[in-house]
């Protein structure tokens, strides 16, 4: 297994190459381009030779472990690794970044250094949460990044930016504050049983926590993680964050706040809620089942009325990611799969929208639909690309968005019929929101006399999508590439949340419906 | 075998896709001519027909009873324990659809080289039909439910492509839109019922399926019943939706905005009977249900009631037969819930072939016409287009029900079925037997209109502009028979649909015989009623129909005799050309509501409490803090700031935190 710090490389190689870009000759556009799209890709290039190591049948519960003692007073220390969750996540995030540094290349304007230094210090940011196996490291760069992103939207958004930038700002700082409490009073808690602090994922898990009722200690410190998780996510109806965000972004903050950002918040529930308070989980697994439930139908609703098409795509992002809740918190095995699937496919999916409706706007300089109509005829290579993006939005099979949801749906049904049926109404209304949208923008007569001299995609743009509309089709075709190493992670997540599993409160879960009878078989 | 049987037309779609994509797209090139991507699309069909045709021999040659090919092409879901292969599996129910899909489906390809002849996108327009015949095979070749519902959906959405072909066209954008949205609302159902039966017998593979249904025990266990009428209830909703049965038919008639080869291959001859199919193949479950069983057979009988009272009605050659499509598969599922599921099946086929005879013919009769479909335009065809006219006769007749003309042999079987199945009633007859009569009414109605009395349409008659595909063929504009590229395939089919019923003659039956394997006994009910009655009621049938025809034959020999008509039953007219106001009732009912309740949604609770909510906690938190002002200059301050009080917060909380985690509880 290569040399023992390729994870910290990995992770500090954005940052460090951003810094270095940074002494670029300020005129020189196009260096300063190929210098970040250089180093991107040879981040990919390093988490693909990670992927390529990681052992898949390993028995060891994360790789590419490294462990530095750092705040000894707290107990803090810099520990990283991969499972074969992160795994997926860090591929996502080196899968995007080259992504959308290319895809940014006309739609910049000012301040080219400093762009693509946030974008390759953001990278470092998402890279380094993803990785970190401590508590308190994860807290530092889930805060971290924050700040490139705050730039991103603030320097080059539209018109709302700083109002949309400091929106998203505090609600995250705000809703993450309580976190920080809670991680402070688990690493006072290992002390006290332990005899020493620490805020160790690995130390923590061990601790023992009152898990009694709704407001025991492990329900309340649940919470406490819960409510920054949800927000991140964003879980109804903690998402009114996000369609400002996304509104004001520029293309590539857009890009990645909804195919990473957003995947921290599931991601951390996973990674950290989940094991940590297993018996709150349990407690809690009705009302999250209702609220990721509740956000499918309500994301799908209200983005159906949107006039404007980066605002539809933001709330189907809302409708998107309540599977991957009710996913999670249906606690069965073929769910979570589907869960962490359906991450890596919205980021896919809406990461793409948002590139298509980036280009389409870099040529018209409007997202009102009704500004569009017909255009299918001016830009039929755009036409092609948008139909596969929506299609695989609208979880059709054969594309990766029905593996994601299908699997959610058949797991979420053996533990509760009921919130898997309402979900399912984000099969029909994702149809109805997407086809709707596309038919106004795509089909019928051209409108607008501006409409008709619209330039079809160039080379570039066609380079920037082609990966996305490749993985569109290999997800939905061949998802156990991606199952084979994912497994054991999540085999092993999903035995410790199980043997918690209070009897007493089975209840909980019969009230979404009655559990599954099963005859013979 | 099996895999290139499928793979044809994938490859036929891949070629004419990517040839279209790479070279003809582009706004200066000059348009290819609908004969070369029109020649590749019908190879690859009749390379799948031939391939089919060749499984089918060897199929024949196995034990009737082990009639059997299987081949998983490769592993499509694993997780943990669950697996799902991507498995195509042919038994003889999937090869009697392989043989109409890909037959009538080669026949369609071809044809359409002459109709699209003026197309601008011919090459999108093959590609798009190849996919779909590649979707419809994976449909009924699946070896498990989610295979089966990626060729279900696949085909959705070449129907979506399809019917919004001409997509400049709002009218036609919409009618795609509305056909792949209330199929997505069968599909739930589709879902639903899927996962009810993995969480039952916990497998999605049909074999396995069914003899872990069997195997549950004889007699089947009364507290399962009703779980198993439930999933065939689910599956039934999926059903209406493909399959255009009520409540959910109201997309199909609105399909006929695509071209009418399409029409005729996927909203006639293939994918509207995937619902059937979904039924025969499920047999063994539905056969469980009595309850589920007579709800089919109700639904399909009133659709088939219903739908025939529009079908007199309409003006638009193609809508009546969309309504007579309807109501036709509201025939076959009468069959199915009836438990005479190869009396269904047999109409799947016999009416594929009828069918598609008659929407070509209806093509061969608008492009004759130039894209005139007004049935009231036209008239007298009979000596101008003497070909479709005679191919035409046969359909009209065929659908009529004379014998010994196909229809008649599957309508009457699945009449007598109705009657003398343990789940059939005199009532079920009844409205069968209404229904056929009506049938050869309005059939004999839009025949008379069209090709007999006087021809309606002046020379000048052709301003009916329509969209982008109305490029005039580039001669006069006189009315003309179509080139033999249209016509041979509607020869082929008009022999078909003469000679296609004798496969299942009663008591001969050569189709009951092969599809045995599949469908078991449940389809041979114990006969309750002797010989003598089959024969009376055959004989009534057929005087029905011959009582719709003369009807039909006599109101509507000119158009004065019709308008009189029509005067005569104004109300009812109205009535009825308004389709029973059912589109306008799911407006008000459902469309709208939902529409306005999202507006509310939003304005009032996202933006008015959830937003006002959230900025008010900003606002108070800038009054506590000034300090926090520069947050709206978006400086760096900003988050000096915020993560010094972070700092601060949490360093104390490190300090008195256990106290205050003691309050809360002390609290509780």
């Amino acid at each position: 297994m290569g040399f023992d710090k390729a994870l910290s490389a990995l992770v500090f190689f954005p940052l460090a190459w951003g810094i270095l870009g940074l002494f670029l000759p300020e005129k020189k556009h196009a260096w300063i381009k190929g210098w970040a799209l250089l180093g991107a890709m040879a981040a990919l290039v390093g988490s693909i030779y990670l992927y390529l190591q990681y052992d898949g049948g390993s028995a060891a519960e994360y790789q590419f472990t490294e462990a530095w003692t750092w705040i000894p007073a707290m107990g803090v220390r810099y520990l990283v690794g991969l499972d074969g969750i992160s795994l997926w996540l860090v591929l996502l995030t080196t899968f995007f970044t080259p992504v959308v540094v290319l895809g940014s290349f006309n739609a910049v304007e000012k301040r080219f250094k400093e762009y693509y230094f946030l974008l390759l210090a953001l990278e470092t940011g998402m890279l380094g949460a993803f990785v970190s196996l401590d508590i308190f490291l994860f807290y530092l760069f889930w805060e971290a990044m924050l700040i490139p992103m705050y730039f991103l939207i603030g320097i080059w958004g539209g018109k709302e930016r700083v109002y949309a930038a400091t929106k998203f700002f505090l609600y995250t700082m705000v809703g993450s504050l309580l976190m920080l409490v809670a991680i402070f009073y688990l690493a006072v808690q290992h002390k006290t049983q332990f005899g020493e602090v620490s805020t160790a994922l690995s130390d923590l898990v061990r601790v023992k926590l009152d898990g009694q009722g709704w407001w025991s200690t492990q329900s309340v410190l649940f919470l406490a993680f819960a409510l920054a998780f949800s927000i991140k996510v964003p879980l109804f109806p903690f998402h009114t964050w996000l369609p400002d965000a996304h509104v004001q972004a520029p293309t590539a903050g857009s890009v990645i706040l909804a195919s990473i950002l957003l995947k921290m918040g599931g991601y951390g529930l996973l990674r950290f809620a989940f094991p940590l308070f297993p018996q709150a989980v349990h407690q809690y697994q009705g009302i999250f089942l209702a609220l990721g439930a509740t956000a499918i139908v309500y994301g799908a609703c209200v983005a159906m009325i949107q006039p404007d098409i980066k605002k539809l795509v933001a709330y189907s992002s809302v409708s998107h990611m309540g599977y991957v809740i009710v996913g999670l918190f249906s606690l069965n095995s073929l769910a979570v799969h589907g869960s962490v699937y359906q991450m890596l496919n919205h980021g896919i999916s809406t990461g793409g929208l948002f590139l298509l409706v980036g280009m389409i706007y870099e040529r018209r300089h409007t997202r009102e639909i009704t500004e569009y109509g017909g255009i299918t005829k001016a830009v039929p290579l755009f036409a092609i690309a948008f139909l596969i993006i929506t299609l695989s939005s609208v979880a059709l099979p054969g594309t990766n968005g029905f593996i994601g949801e299908f699997l959610i749906l058949l797991g979420t049904w053996q533990t509760a019929p009921w919130i898997a049926a309402i979900s399912g109404l984000g099969v029909i209304l994702g149809a109805v929101y997407m086809l709707w949208m596309f038919q106004r923008v795509m089909y019928g007569p051209i409108k607008h006399e501006e409409n008709k001299n619209l330039k079809d995609l160039g080379f570039r743009e066609v380079v920037v999508l082609l990966p996305l509309l490749f993985l569109v089709f290999f997800m939905g075709i061949k998802p156990g590439f991606f199952f084979q190493k994912m497994t054991p992670s999540i085999d092993r997540l999903m035995a410790r949340v199980a043997t918690s599993e209070p009897a007493a409160q089975t209840k909980e879960i019969s009230q979404n419906g009655k559990r599954d009878q099963r005859p013979a078989s | 075998m099996l895999s290139l049987i499928v793979v044809f037309p994938l490859v036929g779609f891949l070629v004419n896709g990517l040839w279209y994509a790479l070279f003809q797209m582009s706004k200066n090139q000059r348009p290819v001519r609908a004969v070369f991507p029109g020649i590749i699309a019908t190879a690859a069909m009749a390379a799948s027909f031939v391939t089919s045709l060749a499984a089918w021999l060897e199929l024949s040659g196995m034990d009737p009873h082990h009639r059997v090919i299987e081949l998983v092409c490769f592993e499509w879901m694993k997780v943990g324990k669950f697996s799902l292969d991507f498995a195509l599996r042919l038994d003889p129910l999937s090869a009697l659809f392989l043989l109409v899909i890909t037959g009538v489906g080669t026949l369609i390809h071809m044809y359409s080289i002459g109709y699209m002849a003026d197309d601008e996108t011919p090459g999108k327009y093959f590609a798009y039909l190849n996919l779909f015949c590649f979707a419809m095979l994976v449909l009924v070749l699946g070896a498990s439910l989610p295979v089966l519902f990626l060729g279900w959906e696949g085909v959705g959405l070449c129907s979506y492509l399809l019917i919004g072909y001409w997509y400049a066209d709002e009218e036609k954008a919409t009618a795609g839109k509305k056909a792949f949205i209330v199929n997505r609302i069968g599909d739930l159902g589709f879902l639903l019922g899927m996962f009810l039966i993995f969480s039952t017998f916990g497998t999605l593979d049909f074999v396995q399926l069914k003899s872990a249904v069997l195997s549950v025990g004889t007699p089947f266990p009364a507290a399962l019943v009703p779980t198993v009428t439930a999933i065939a209830l689910f599956l039934f909703v999926g059903c209406a939706g493909k399959s255009a049965q009520i409540p959910l038919y109201v997309w199909l008639p609105d399909a006929m905005a695509g071209p009418t080869p399409v029409s005729a291959l996927i909203h006639a001859a293939t994918m509207v009977t995937s619902g059937v199919y979904l039924i025969s193949r499920l047999n063994f479950i539905y056969s469980l249900a009595p309850d589920a069983l007579a709800v089919v057979a109700w639904v399909g009988a009133a659709t088939a009631l219903f739908a025939a009272t529009m079908a007199v009605v309409q003006t638009d050659i193609k809508k009546v037969l969309a309504y007579s499509t309807v109501s036709q598969l509201g025939y076959m599922f009468l069959g199915c819930g009836v438990a005479a599921y190869d009396a269904g099946v047999f109409h799947v086929i016999t009416h594929a072939f009828f069918k598609a005879l008659l929407f070509l013919g209806a093509g061969s009769v608008i492009y004759g016409m130039h894209h005139e479909q007004d049935i009231l335009k036209m008239g007298g065809l009979r000596a101008k287009m003497p070909v479709t006219f005679k191919v035409f006769a046969v359909g009209w007749l065929a659908i009529c029900g004379v014998a010994p003309l196909s229809g008649f042999f599957s309508k009457d079987e699945i009449l007598w079925k109705a009657w003398s199945s343990p789940h059939g009633s005199a009532a079920l007859w009844a409205v069968g037997a209404v229904t056929a009569v009506l049938t050869a009414f309005y059939m004999t109605r839009l025949f008379s209109l069209t090709f007999l009395g006087e021809h309606r349409q002046g020379n000048h008659g052709h301003d009916h502009a329509h969209g982008s595909h109305d490029s005039a063929h580039g001669h006069s504009h006189e009315v003309h028979e179509s080139p033999w590229v249209m016509t041979g395939p509607l020869i082929v089919l008009a022999v078909l649909s003469a000679v296609g019923g004798w496969i299942g003659i009663p008591h001969l039956s050569w189709l009951e015989h092969w599809l045995e394997p599949v469908l078991g006994d449940h389809g041979h009910p114990v006969s309750t009623s002797s010989a003598w009655v089959e024969w009376a009621l055959m004989a009534v049938s057929f005087s029905g129909a011959l009582l719709g025809i003369y009807f039909g034959l006599r109101l509507y020999r000119n158009l004065k005799a019709a308008e009189a008509l029509k005067a005569r039953f104004s109300g009812l007219h109205k009535l009825l050309t308004h389709k029973w106001y059912v589109d306008e009732g799911y407006d008000m009912v459902f469309v709208t509501p939902i529409v306005q309740l999202s507006k509310a949604l939003w304005k009032y609770f996202d933006v008015a409490v959830i937003d006002r909510f959230v900025n008010g906690l900003g606002r108070v938190s800038y009054w506590t803090g000034s300090s926090l002002r520069g947050m709206q200059t978006g400086s760096i301050q900003v988050y000096a700031w915020i993560f010094l009080a972070g700092l601060i917060l949490s360093s104390g909380y490190l300090i008195f935190g256990t106290h205050l985690l003691g309050v809360i509880h002390g609290i509780r």
